[in-house]
């Protein structure tokens, strides 16, 4: 592609709204905009047969993201993994989906095994492996905090990836500091005056990351495979500490049909809760503009995880929801 | 060349000199002067191609040599006491996962009450963790044994952990002769990792592994660790050829083989046994002692060897498990019920803890107790009795009766008489 052939700006030319649904097909796509999973030389960095519920947005967020990874890096990719799902579902012994090197160590620690990893290329003068490491948001906004911290801080060569889907899922749906308030875990039930998730003043680690004033920061959703593609490519294009949170909406987790995944990971976009933005150190740079606007209650009456925040007897619960939206489409210009 | 230095600086040269590829490490006494030396030797580029990364936890740290490791690279730490405990799980992890990195313990007791100096219940606190743990009793030693560890994990791909007592060795400045470079590579040769994270050829490290081959894996741990107590010997034969000193090795008797009563001990005690028994054998008593080198593996049939002859075996520790006892001494029960049987007497003594003195004159108090068989079977040595009875008194007259640590510094004078309580 000649630079006049290349998207100007990150509001790319090509529309891809053809149905009013947000989606598109790659097919109607010119090829050189078709996503890396279109391609045959795709590297399946992460292969079929592995043991990924129905539906889950994990596995399609960390396959787009890793073999995205791959093509811009001409397969140079070293990843590393925090336990949880990803780490479970890809590698019951005797068998492993990741067709490239890849570590698991503990649950909290991934951010300074891929840090070691970095360090190792560094002393040997490789410098065109790349280290990517993800892990869950328990495992990054919990468990996983300080040692990403201090990757942060040290600006380590390593694209670190959350799939955030608000819990531990892996373990049986227990409450994170990522999981959203009201929410039903299995720590936080729907019983009592204050039912699901406390509303706590939060720890949404993208602004976290901003505050390191680390090179990239992006949030992304499996309802954009293109936005998170490009995501991917450009936290590729620089050099330290890198951050990515996908949002993966989890079938199991939220009480939602597999089927409803792609819409769920759209709608919780377009309705102001999960917003998608880029940032640059620690300065915000881009966010994607909210195109329909849809209320919250949509988004909501999908999953059951927030099916007595709909009963009238807690419409605080859903007042403070919609502030939540509202504070987000205000503080990063999604309208 | 002959160098008076203290023993962390020299422990610094010793891991240069072994070319580290990474070394990430995190503050804490008294361990810290190693690390602090090899950031010099790195950024002054006196150690070349090498990471160093002062990180922002021990959890960090030993994560940090987890991936460093499993990326090819020959990787060291340090830590002590409560930096072990707080990378404990990544501890575990590292000889699970068969990865051959080189920590030192600057062993020192674990809190609370909080206590920086040095006793060996943080290296007890990892017995079971899987990882090769050597003990060494002067700072020669700790050079000495540095490098052997690098050539003894990469040989299994197993960690190693070399125990250096703290303040006792690594504060203490003393003649240490630093081996060539050439000598240095000669002995240890470039690290070829037995599994690597490489993407020409890429592979699956830490996979769940579940009933069907869990008993496999950790099975083969123990083996490799079997195999060392071989290869343990066979690298300090082979390190005495080349530097010209003896300093490895699973055990080192000190006229164990010939005396009645044996010293059982790990560590620069050591050095003060050993002033001990040449006084008394020239007295005429018949004592040795036998000092453990190789704590893990535990070098059982090395041990029952040298206690072949003994009539009495008091094994001293800077360390026991609370509600139990000695450590070290039930291990050495253990070990020698199989070869030498009920015969041989075992006494358990506790000492030093805390960093509490070791005086040549309450060691000879044991040995005079043991002679005239009146040492009792377990003995914490220097015990302030009157102490321990007094805060016991309180307890009982009073439920809330406060914190005992601060109790007892009152009744001995730590803390200001004027307080009152």
């Amino acid at each position: 592609m000649t630079k006049k052939e290349q998207p100007a700006t990150d509001e790319q030319m090509i529309k891809f709204y053809q149905t009013g649904t947000f989606t598109v097909g790659n097919r109607l796509l010119d090829e050189e905009f078709r996503t890396v999973q279109a391609t045959s030389e795709r590297s399946n960095s992460i292969d079929s047969g592995h043991r990924a519920c129905q539906g889950c947005g994990q596995a399609l967020g960390a396959r787009y993201a890793l073999d995205t990874a791959m093509r811009v890096t001409d397969n140079k990719i070293i990843a590393a993994n925090a336990t949880g799902c990803l780490e479970v579902f890809t590698t019951p012994y005797p068998e492993t989906a990741w067709s490239i090197p890849w570590i698991h160590s503990l649950f909290g620690n991934v951010a300074s095994v891929a840090s070691g990893i970095a360090a190792t290329l560094k002393a040997k003068g490789d410098t065109t492996t790349r280290v990517i490491a993800q892990g869950g948001d328990g495992g990054t906004t919990d468990i996983g905090f300080a040692c990403l911290s201090g990757m942060f801080d040290r600006n380590d060569d390593v694209l670190y990836i959350c799939y955030d889907n608000g819990g531990y899922m892996n373990t049986g749906v227990q409450r994170s500091s990522a999981t959203p308030g009201g929410a039903r875990t299995s720590t936080s039930m729907p019983v009592g005056e204050h039912p699901g998730s406390s509303f706590t003043t939060g720890k949404f680690l993208p602004a976290i990351a901003m505050a390191h004033e680390i090179p990239y920061v992006a949030t992304a959703s499996v309802h954009d495979l293109h936005d998170l593609e490009r995501k991917i490519e450009k936290a590729m294009s620089f050099r330290g500490a890198r951050y990515i949170q996908i949002n993966v909406p989890c079938p199991l987790g939220w009480g939602s049909e597999p089927a409803k995944t792609i819409k769920l990971a759209r709608i919780g976009v377009e309705s102001g809760l999960v917003p998608l933005f880029e940032a640059e150190h620690g300065d915000l740079t881009n966010s994607t503009k909210i195109r329909y606007q849809v209320p919250v209650e949509e988004y909501l009456q999908l999953q059951r995880r927030f099916a007595h925040i709909l009963k009238p007897a807690n419409v605080d619960q859903l007042e403070t929801i919609r502030a939540i939206a509202e504070k987000n489409i205000k503080r990063y210009q999604l309208l | 060349m002959l160098y008076q230095m203290s023993g962390s600086i020299a422990v610094a040269k010793a891991i240069a000199l072994c070319r580290p590829d990474v070394v990430p490490c995190y503050p804490i006494t008294p361990q810290t002067h190693i690390v602090e030396h090899l950031s010099v030797l790195v950024k002054s580029g006196q150690l070349e191609n090498c990471t160093y990364e002062n990180v922002e936890s021990e959890f960090a740290s030993m994560s940090f040599c987890i991936g460093s490791s499993a990326a090819g690279a020959r990787t060291y730490t340090a830590t002590a006491s409560q930096g072990l405990l707080y990378m404990m799980e990544a501890v575990y992890n590292a000889s699970g996962l068969g990865l051959p990195i080189v920590m030192t313990l600057g062993n020192r007791a674990i809190g609370a009450p909080i206590n920086i100096w040095n006793d060996h219940s943080d290296a007890m606190s990892v017995r079971d963790a899987g990882w090769i743990q050597l003990f060494v009793e002067s700072n020669q030693q700790a050079v000495d044994v540095h490098i052997q560890a690098f050539k003894l994990a990469e040989a299994l791909s197993i960690p190693v952990m070399v125990n250096m007592d703290g303040f006792i060795l690594t504060h203490a400045i003393t003649r240490v002769d630093l081996p060539e470079q050439e000598q240095v590579d000669q002995f240890l040769p470039p690290f070829v990792p037995r599994q690597k994270l490489d993407t020409e050829a890429p592979l699956s490290i830490g996979a769940m592994v579940g009933p069907d081959a869990f008993t496999e894996v950790r099975y083969l741990a123990h083996h490799r660790q079997k195999e060392a107590l071989a290869i343990i010997e066979q690298q300090a034969k082979e390190f005495a050829k080349i530097f010209g000193r003896d300093s490895g090795g699973l055990v080192k008797s000190y006229f164990s083989e010939d005396a009645d009563i044996v010293l059982v001990a790990m560590g620069s005690v050591i050095g003060t046994m050993q002033d001990l028994v040449n006084d008394l054998r020239n007295e005429g008593y018949s004592v040795g002692i036998l000092s453990l080198r190789s704590f893990r593996p535990f070098p059982a049939n090395a041990i029952c060897n040298a206690l072949k002859n003994a009539k009495q075996v008091i094994v001293f520790e800077k360390s026991f498990a609370v509600g139990m006892g000695g450590i070290l001494a039930s291990e050495i029960h253990m070990a020698t019920q199989r070869f030498v049987g009920d015969k041989l007497i075992i006494k358990s003594v506790i000492g030093g803890l805390g960093g509490r003195t070791i005086t040549k004159k309450s060691l000879r108090k044991l040995i005079d107790s043991a002679n005239k068989n009146e040492l009792d079977d377990e003995v914490f040595m220097d015990l302030d009795g009157t102490t321990v009875v007094r805060e016991l008194k309180r307890q009982q007259e009073e439920q809330s009766s406060g914190p005992v640590a601060e109790n007892i510094l009152r009744d001995i004078g730590v803390v200001s008489a004027s307080k009152t309580h």
